[in-house]
């Protein structure tokens, strides 16, 4: 891999460490609060009545930043990674069974990605988010169910290229199952152009994730996520702009360590 | 075997149908959400008989077939309905607020083409691959910010540090009062940060893709042709390898038209900017079902025609898409 993926991997590396590693690395918890009174909006670097060293400082509660950073990027990486497992599946699924299965089935198949591609994805985020309690999971499912399509043309293109192969028509002669040539040898093949895509699309799926957040359809208050947090230094941009711009700097760091391990992965491919 | 998959292409057919999509999967979506949305509406004080009579007011209490045959009888007819947030027409919500959308999209796509084609041109000219790097890294970073956060950190430094522009809306207070050239100029500056939002997101993807499609191009034989009939560089750039570079990001554009007006939804929603985006996200948080079915039609309308718009556009540019 070329040196720009291996620092785009390590990025991500290190954040998912340390979004593993929170409740040892976090010096209060996400939600503990000092004396509201005397800990609210202390600048980065403070050190407060009770002896505790303020990273990135405080909020209007008094809670840690720092904190609430580390404890936030659990739940934005793991709901961010179960959306792309729910879109790349969902997209696997739909692409590889229009490739192998052929006329009708297939052509609606694809219309209907085609379709899915031309709607607006924050549009339909919004819907489905409102219209249903906000949760996490809600945000996963909504995350997966508009963001498949990309993955399906993906697999679709290459699948037909892959199909066309003369050891697919030696699996085939040797009497091997559509199922079985789509599994055994075709998805292996194009697993590698299949995970620079994935890259990108968990990268856009913190970014939406954290928007939805941001909205207030996504993860609630309390819980910390990226986008709450963004959200809550919002409120408070003119007296205490850190509240904001720490986790947002967390979430650039994500989407362009994802992006440049997807450039890595596509334009050499393993 | 089916055919290789075809150009996403809409055509004059397709763009009906798929706004027709757009409707039905919304009116099933409200109608398939749990809860009933006079309850949330009225709140918990409310009757049963209050509850059952706003619903026959509404229309709700009939089969949803029907309901949704009326809905698009009247909506053909330009009547959406009436808000329930705030008993005003809906199509009147709609009509006042599609130009500021039309205009805070328009022209940041004009503009982030116009600078990340040049920024992409540049790149591809340099000899210095220090330069080229920089730029590389600067649109790949561009390209990865979430809209609503570069808001934020604009409205961090040029309204609150710098004092220079306005955080949100898209007029001041006192905007009625105004000279004509001062009115202009306070439009302008309630412009400026939504745009640059948009705009900067958007240099960042087109100069990532138009990089790569004019580096494909470098290597074409009719670009050395040029080079040795003794043409300058500028011709080479302008009249042989971007002619021909440029082509897929025609495409891109019709692509990038859902994608950027998402964008604009949540930029407008930072900014209060008044378009559709404010108007949707607005509906959506107060349940409004009549404006969110209208905004989420008119939005699909918008890139959807934006969608034809590009096609057009491309088979004017490139003589080998009209055969």
């Amino acid at each position: 891999m070329r040196p720009s993926g291996r620092i785009g991997l390590a990025i991500l590396a290190v954040l998912a460490a340390a979004a593993v590693a929170a409740p040892w690395l976090a010096p209060v918890g996400p939600t503990d609060a000092g004396d509201v009174v005397l800990t609210r909006f202390l600048p980065p670097g403070a050190i407060d009545d009770s002896g505790i060293f303020h990273l990135f400082g405080t909020d209007r509660l008094g809670r840690d930043v720092w904190s609430r950073l580390l404890h936030g990027a659990r739940i934005s990486l793991l709901v961010a990674t179960l959306a792309t497992v729910v879109s790349v599946g969902a997209g696997v699924l739909i692409g590889g069974l229009a490739a192998v299965v052929s006329g009708r089935v297939s052509l609606i198949l694809l219309g209907l990605t085609d379709f899915a591609l031309a709607l607006p994805r924050v549009v339909l985020l919004l819907l489905l988010a409102a219209l249903w309690e906000p949760s996490a999971a809600l945000v996963i499912v909504t995350l997966g169910l508009t963001g498949w399509m990309p993955i399906a043309r993906l697999t679709y293109g290459e699948s037909v290229v892959q199909l066309g192969r003369p050891y697919v028509e030696g699996s085939r002669a040797l009497g091997g199952s559509r199922a079985r040539i789509f599994v055994r040898h075709v998805l292996p093949n194009v697993a590698p152009s299949l995970l620079a895509a994935t890259t990108l699309g968990l990268g856009n799926a913190i970014s939406l994730e954290a928007g939805l957040s941001f909205l207030g359809l996504g993860v609630q208050p309390p819980t910390a996520s990226w986008g709450t947090l963004i959200a809550s230094g919002r409120e408070t941009v003119v007296n205490a702009p850190w509240v904001g711009l720490v986790p947002g700097v967390a979430l650039v760091l994500v989407v362009v360590g994802a992006t440049l391990v997807a450039d890595a992965l596509e334009r050499d491919p393993a | 075997m089916p055919a290789p998959l075809p150009p996403l292409r809409f055509g004059m057919i397709r763009a009906p149908l798929v706004v027709f999509g757009v409707v039905t999967l919304t009116f099933l979506l409200l109608h398939l959400a749990p809860g009933d949305p006079v309850v949330r509406l009225l709140g918990p004080e409310a009757s049963a008989l209050d509850v059952a009579r706003i619903r026959a007011a509404l229309g709700l209490d009939r089969p949803v077939a029907e309901q949704f045959l009326r809905w698009i009888g009247r909506a053909i007819r330009g009547d959406f309905g009436t808000s329930i947030a705030t008993g005003r027409p809906v199509a009147r919500m709609l009509w006042e607020a599609w130009p500021a959308t039309v205009i805070l999209v328009g022209l940041s796509i004009g503009l982030s083409h116009l600078l990340g084609i040049a920024v992409a041109a540049w790149q591809t000219t340099t000899r210095r691959r220090a330069v080229d790097g920089a730029l590389s890294g600067l649109s790949g970073l561009l390209a990865a910010l979430p809209g609503y956060w570069l808001a934020f950190v604009l409205v961090v430094v040029f309204s609150y540090a710098l004092r220079w522009l306005p955080a949100f809306g898209a007029a001041g207070l006192d905007a009625d009062l105004l000279e004509p050239g001062a009115r202009l100029l306070d439009r302008l500056a309630h412009l400026a940060l939504p745009l640059a939002t948009l705009t900067l997101i958007g240099i960042g993807t087109t100069a990532r893709y138009t990089q790569g499609t004019l580096r494909r191009v470098a290597a074409e034989p009719f670009l050395t042709l040029a080079r040795a009939k003794g043409a300058g560089p500028a011709r080479v750039l302008f009249r042989h390898h971007l002619r021909n570079g440029l082509i897929p990001v025609v495409t891109l554009l019709g692509l990038s038209l859902p994608a950027l007006f998402s964008g604009a939804v949540f930029v407008e929603g930072v900014f209060a900017w008044p378009g559709i985006g404010s108007v949707l996200i607005q509906a959506v948080q107060a349940r409004d079902y009549p404006v969110v079915m209208a905004a989420t039609t008119v939005s699909a309308l918008l890139v959807v025609l934006g969608s034809v718009a590009a096609e057009v556009l491309l088979h004017r540019v490139d003589p080998r898409a009209r055969s």
